[in-house]
């Protein structure tokens, strides 16, 4: 094969793989930003938090770190519910969500880190599964299953959220209160228990994250901050409150990146991807899949 | 609005204050000689400062029990400064101005040290540094010294090493090199060494580009690097970027006569611990193994005490990297002030001008700049690994230093990439 398309396919497959875990790292924020309109700033360090967990519970019980992502998301559902209850409490009652908010979740974000910080150190933390230091080899694309693995199984959990917010009445109520919360109150849903039990899954789904984070790369408490950026990058140029638009946001934000990385250098790629996000909301504000106001 | 944005930033501050308070203060004794300093005790250079921290509680526990310096206690005043440069000038003001520490010692690295620099010059003070590269070159300061094995000219010394390395021991000499360099202080001037020393040497730069430290996956560029088909891979690292680079390395096969440079990260034992046998091979700047060649007078005391309570302070399992190097900052310190008998900035930074200091990492003497006089970079190689096991990095024979010659203990062992 010629080596510059060997090294174009080989860019797009590794994007691709890369965009997968990203689509996991925003796929939460889809929820809680895009459809509950809060600006969860936390929710690269609660992937992070979820990471670490993962590292202790896979330890402990000898399991894969993806498994253990699963386990432990029902509790991370808990911690979501309650810090929306905060947030709630104080912010939200009194209309003062905008800027306290924003502070409130940036607060939430550095006790996260310094608590992680002292709970475990500021080591680095890995759990390697057994796939973790294999690739598979098709022809001359490399497909690493530290990549494969966490990608297919962030997009399946992604499937499944898809599934529960289109076809159960309380996902369809997640997807009203994003619109008008109002009309659900009328329809006698409460509105607050929507978005609590809404955020409540976002931060389960940071949580399921988390493990497709360790899979790729050994986790420090400040890991989170490099995220920052990209998925709220993701989910705007997504649509906001499109789960689909987020996953392919989130594909072609690795596409550009390693591509871009392949052939004009590393240092290119977040202003490029970035670029490519200004260009879309340049001509689609309302980002790839949202809908116009 | 205003009033929003008052309390809404109160809460940051609030947030920001409640982490300094996470590593307060330790408590006064009688008269004692304080050494105060900031320390990224969280964020992303937590892990080298709290390790830190442990070394400098070592050095003051066995001054302490030697009966103190001048006769008196010693005791450590520390701040968390969160790997934040920002936080760092009005931590030294607090230090000097509100709990009017004797002496002040630097954070680690560049970054966090060339911020404390205005405040510590205005104050006149005498400033030891940990692990800082090249920070006096622009201020010019005659108080300051520096523990680091860089040494006065990193652009004519860092890289020297591995080239000599590859121009000595690779069967045939090689004909290009690819350098490829994360964006920060450290690893910009380590590449521009090797940019430099190859091109005198007439070393074809297949590949010469930086990468943003917010990079996530490095498979696509080391496959353009790969690519060029350099002889020598030449790659200035941080953690977690190292352990990136070197996973990518091994899923992409990547075998070359010489492969590494100067990565930081296989120094530390929780990336040893993981990548275990990918490092093999590996020829990479480092600043202590334990070979028998660097068995320097108190270095194996100092270890057993660290690594006896490392676990229990959550730090690096091993302190095979800066860790001796803040303990021996601070045997500068004690050094000096038992030879000046008292604490005098201007006679302090007159003695560690005029002295040679025997620390447990080696003798020191500091040039005009307050650099090492004479640099020590090593250059390393991993060999023999077959797994994550940390035993065996507290033995020679794991980490061999290959340069320079006269702490030489092993040969090279090539390709990288090659099976074991």
């Amino acid at each position: 094969m010629d080596p510059t398309l060997s090294l174009l396919l080989n860019g797009i497959v590794s994007g691709l793989l890369l965009g997968g875990l990203y689509a996991a790292a925003a796929s939460g924020l889809a929820v809680s930003f895009g459809m509950l309109d809060i600006v969860n700033i936390a929710h690269p360090a609660l992937m992070v938090a979820g990471a670490f967990l993962v590292v202790i519970l896979g330890t402990w019980l000898g399991i894969d770190p993806l498994l253990a992502a699963l386990l432990q998301a029902p509790l991370f559902y808990l911690l979501g519910v309650g810090i929306y209850v905060a947030y709630h409490h104080f912010f939200e009652r009194r209309g003062d969500e905008a800027l306290q908010g924003l502070a409130f979740f940036f607060g939430v974000m550095f006790i996260i880190e310094v608590g992680l910080v002292m709970a475990f150190g500021p080591e680095q933390r890995f759990l390697d599964p057994w796939y973790g230091f294999v690739t598979l080899r098709l022809g001359e694309i490399d497909l690493p299953l530290r990549m494969l693995v966490p990608a297919l199984a962030a997009l399946a959990a992604i499937g499944l959220l898809y599934l529960y917010l289109q076809r159960s009445f309380t996902g369809l109520a997640i997807a009203a209160v994003a619109q008008d919360p109002e009309a659900l109150r009328l329809m006698a849903v409460n509105p607050v228990r929507i978005k609590r039990l809404a955020f409540g899954l976002s931060v389960a789904l940071a949580a399921v994250a988390g493990g497709a984070l360790v899979v790729v790369q050994p986790v420090e408490p400040s890991s989170g901050q490099i995220f920052i950026g990209r998925v709220f990058a993701i989910c705007i140029m997504g649509g906001m409150a499109s789960l689909l638009g987020t996953i392919l946001a989130a594909l072609a934000f690795g596409v550009v990146e390693n591509v871009t990385a392949t052939f004009y250098g590393p240092s290119w790629s977040p202003a490029v991807a970035f670029g490519w996000l200004l260009l879309v909301l340049a001509f689609r504000p309302q980002g790839l899949f949202g809908k116009a106001a | 609005m205003s009033d929003l944005t008052r309390r809404g930033f109160g809460r940051i501050a609030a947030g920001m204050a409640a982490s300094s308070l996470a590593a307060p203060a330790l408590a006064q004794s009688a008269n004692p000689i304080r050494i105060g300093y900031s320390m990224s005790l969280s964020g992303g250079l937590a892990a080298n400062g709290r390790s830190s921290v442990l070394a400098h509680k070592i050095w003051m526990e066995d001054t302490n029990a030697r009966g103190g310096l001048l006769g008196r206690p010693v005791e450590l005043v520390y701040y968390d400064d969160q790997s934040n440069p920002g936080n760092v000038p009005a931590l030294y003001t607090k230090l000097i101005d509100v709990d009017k520490v004797d002496i002040v010692t630097s954070p680690y690295a560049t970054a966090m040290i060339a911020p404390a620099m205005p405040v510590v010059m205005q104050h006149g003070m005498c400033f030891v540094t940990l692990f800082g590269a090249g920070v006096n070159e622009a201020f010019k300061y005659d108080r300051h010294f520096s523990m680091n094995v860089t040494g006065d000219n990193i652009k004519e010394t860092y890289a020297r090493g591995f080239l000599e390395v590859a121009y000595k021991m690779l069967p045939t000499p090689p004909r290009s090199i690819a350098i490829l360099a994360v964006d920060n202080d450290f690893a910009q001037r380590a590449a521009e060494s090797a940019r430099y020393l190859s091109r005198q040497r007439g070393l074809r730069i297949a590949y010469d580009r930086s990468y943003p430290p917010t990079t996530v996956d490095f498979t696509p560029t080391l496959r353009a690097v790969q690519a060029t088909r350099p002889d020598l891979f030449f790659i200035a690292s941080y953690p977690p970027d190292s352990n990136g680079i070197l996973r990518a390395a091994s899923e992409l096969r990547i075998t070359a006569p010489i492969f590494g440079g100067g990565m930081v990260g296989p120094q530390i034992a929780a990336v040893q611990a993981q990548l275990g046998p990918i490092l093999n091979n590996l020829v990479n700047w480092d600043v202590y193994s334990p070979e028998p060649t660097m068995k320097f007078p108190g270095v194996e005391a100092f270890h057993a005490k660290y690594r006896a309570r490392a676990q229990e302070e959550q730090v690096d399992l091993l302190g095979n990297y800066l860790q001796p190097y803040a303990y021996a900052q601070m045997q500068v310190v004690e050094q000096a002030l038992k030879r000046v008998g008292k604490i005098d900035q201007a006679a302090l930074a007159a003695d560690m001008h005029a002295n040679e200091f025997r620390t447990i990492v080696g003798d020191i003497r500091f040039s005009a700049l307050g650099e090492w006089a004479q640099d020590r970079n090593l250059i390393v190689q991993f060999q023999g690994i077959k797994d994550g096991d940390l035993e065996k990095y507290k033995q020679p024979g794991t980490k061999v230093i290959l340069y320079p010659e006269s702490l030489r203990s092993g040969t090279l062992r090539t390709p990288y990439g090659a099976p074991t």
